[in-house]
């Protein structure tokens, strides 16, 4: 890069970050037709989730007093969540390859920020059509669930979204420090991503005490799930429950904690 | 026949080799196992009366498909078969007296077992010994355990050849990413994986009960049980051994057509 750092620190991460990004998009434009069909199964693969579900409730109508279109709020929040993390967070989830390749050493040459290099490494942008499908069934969910919508209601919605975004990308951020140490991704860590995304699709409390307490105090996936939904559905009145999912975002600090942990022990696998 | 099983052999051995790999893969199983049986038990306690099949039924049908979900999975690809018809180091392949078709099945066929026999038993093991509502209970008797084993078989046998004809596609378009992408989790659906096929609504069961992904993984995680018993689990077996026929036909002629105007590009 040779433009002037005359800008302050952050514009001019905000404008390397952006050129990174539009490398990445200019070159995905040169193949239109893989880049079609990805979007197309990355539809699919959420959309027959969507159909399991919707078979399940045609059978059984509900599920521990949730009915169908409740249970389609808390799983299109969590797609959403899930979705925009993983387009953003792609570089830390192929991160483990990086350090097991021995490129790292490049990114820790070069005088900018680690981090802001690793996530302008890919960017998964054919998930957008996850998101669109999330978009369309909270759209869905939010008209036919017969919430009476008040403005802290919809305001812990937008909450349950940053929270659950920055929760997965925490996990992402560990997954990725993990791999310091292991010197590969570990492939359990997966069952806080993909399983995560894949179970909570219903909430959470139908798993059993057991599961909604590992959610709340391990990985405080439920603070961004399962209470404030309560609140959002009428179940509870209390309106910390709303403001919860902030309480979720501090999970962010041990991860990014981690992630320099490892920074500092990093050392080069040489290949 | 020989060099296919020492093919078969040598890749069963590498497979076995990667144990790390398998001890991540066994905590994933378990724990996807374990939520799905929770949410299976949340919707038969919120109404019994619309469960299609008994919990035990349910539990063994679980933990099979996670045990050997490597074994049965109609989206799990072998990198390397993927790379060498991309990289061209294909025609290494094509200089040998061999079969790719005969060669790249057997392959495939060992590195499945292998995977799933290091995941498997710690599995199955724990699962046994759960508490009651979860556990693994034992087959509904001895024929239907000897029928689970032999249609256990044929569904191993149906995935490989379907994910032949995967491969082969390779052969036709270069890179069979797309169509793999697109595929895949459809497939997965259409298997049972996410939810099994007796949760399905009537006709599109009965459509679904006839197609070749049904044969991969539904007959045989229901015979154990004995949901699948009698004149059905007969039809069923005929239906596999049908699919394996004509997919291993149609593999076998568009292989045979491709090698036969095959294109190095270099490499």
């Amino acid at each position: 890069m040779h433009t002037k750092n005359t800008d302050t620190k952050g514009t001019g991460a905000l404008r390397l970050y952006c050129h990174y990004l539009s490398i990445i998009l200019r070159s995905k434009m040169q193949y239109k037709k893989s880049f079609f069909m990805i979007s197309l199964g990355s539809f699919f693969a959420s959309f027959t989730v969507f159909l399991s579900v919707f078979f399940m409730f045609r059978r059984f109508s509900h599920v521990k007093g949730y009915t169908f279109q409740e249970v389609l709020l808390c799983y299109s929040i969590v797609l959403m969540s899930f979705s925009l993390a993983e387009i953003c967070a792609r570089g830390l989830e192929s991160f483990p390859g990086m350090v097991r390749r021995g490129e790292f050493d490049r990114v820790m040459l070069r005088p900018r920020s680690l981090l802001l290099q690793i996530l302008g490494t890919q960017l998964d942008i054919e998930r957008f059509t996850r998101v669109l499908q999330a978009v369309v069934i909270l759209v869905y969910a939010v008209t036919a669930s017969g919430i009476r919508w008040t403005p802290l209601k919809i305001a812990t919605v937008v909450f349950m979204l940053a929270g659950g975004c920055t929760l997965f990308s925490g996990i992402f951020l560990i997954q990725a420090a993990l791999s310091f140490f292991f010197l590969d991704g570990l492939e359990f860590t997966n069952i806080f991503t993909f399983g995560l995304n894949e179970h909570g699709k219903y909430p959470v409390d139908i798993y059993g005490k057991g599961v909604l307490w590992v959610l709340t105090f391990i990985i405080p996936f439920a603070l961004v799930q399962y209470y404030p939904l309560l609140y959002v559905l009428g179940r509870r009145e209390e309106i910390r429950y709303a403001f919860l999912p902030f309480a979720a975002a501090l999970f962010l600090i041990p991860c990014y904690l981690l992630w320099r942990c490892g920074v500092r022990h990093y050392k080069s696998s040489g290949s | 026949m020989k060099k296919y099983i020492s093919y078969f052999r040598m890749w069963l051995v590498m497979g076995l080799q990667y144990r790390a790999a398998a001890f991540g893969g066994i905590v994933t199983q378990f724990f996807w196992g374990f939520m799905e049986i929770a949410a299976m038990h949340a919707f038969h306690e919120s109404n019994p009366a619309a469960y299609p099949m008994t919990m035990e039924a349910t539990c063994s049908y679980i933990w099979f498909q996670q045990a050997f979900i490597a074994m049965l999975s109609a989206r799990l690809f072998d990198g390397q078969i993927l790379d060498s018809v991309r990289s061209g180091d294909i025609a290494y392949e094509l200089c040998r007296p061999v079969g790719i078709y005969d060669m790249w099945f057997s392959r495939s066929t060992a590195s499945r077992l292998s995977a799933a026999g290091l995941r498997c038993i710690p599995i199955l093991l724990v699962a046994v010994f759960l508490p009651k509502s979860y556990r693994l209970s034992a087959p509904a008797g001895l024929p239907q355990f000897f029928f689970f084993l032999l249609t256990l078989a044929l569904a191993v046998l149906v995935a490989v050849s379907f994910i032949m004809l995967i491969y082969i596609s390779g052969l036709y378009t270069v890179s069979s990413d797309g169509l793999r992408r697109l595929c895949s989790s459809l497939m997965d659906f259409l298997t049972g994986a996410y939810i099994p096929l007796p949760f399905f609504p009537g006709t599109i069961r009965r459509m679904l009960e006839l197609l070749p992904f049904a044969s991969m993984q539904n007959v045989p995680l229901r015979v154990y049980s004995g949901d699948l018993a009698g004149a059905a689990m007969y039809r069923a077996l005929l239906l596999q051994i049908f699919w394996l026929a004509a997919m291993v036909m149609i593999g076998k002629i568009l292989c045979r057509n491709a090698e036969r105007k095959l294109m190095i590009q270099g490499g």
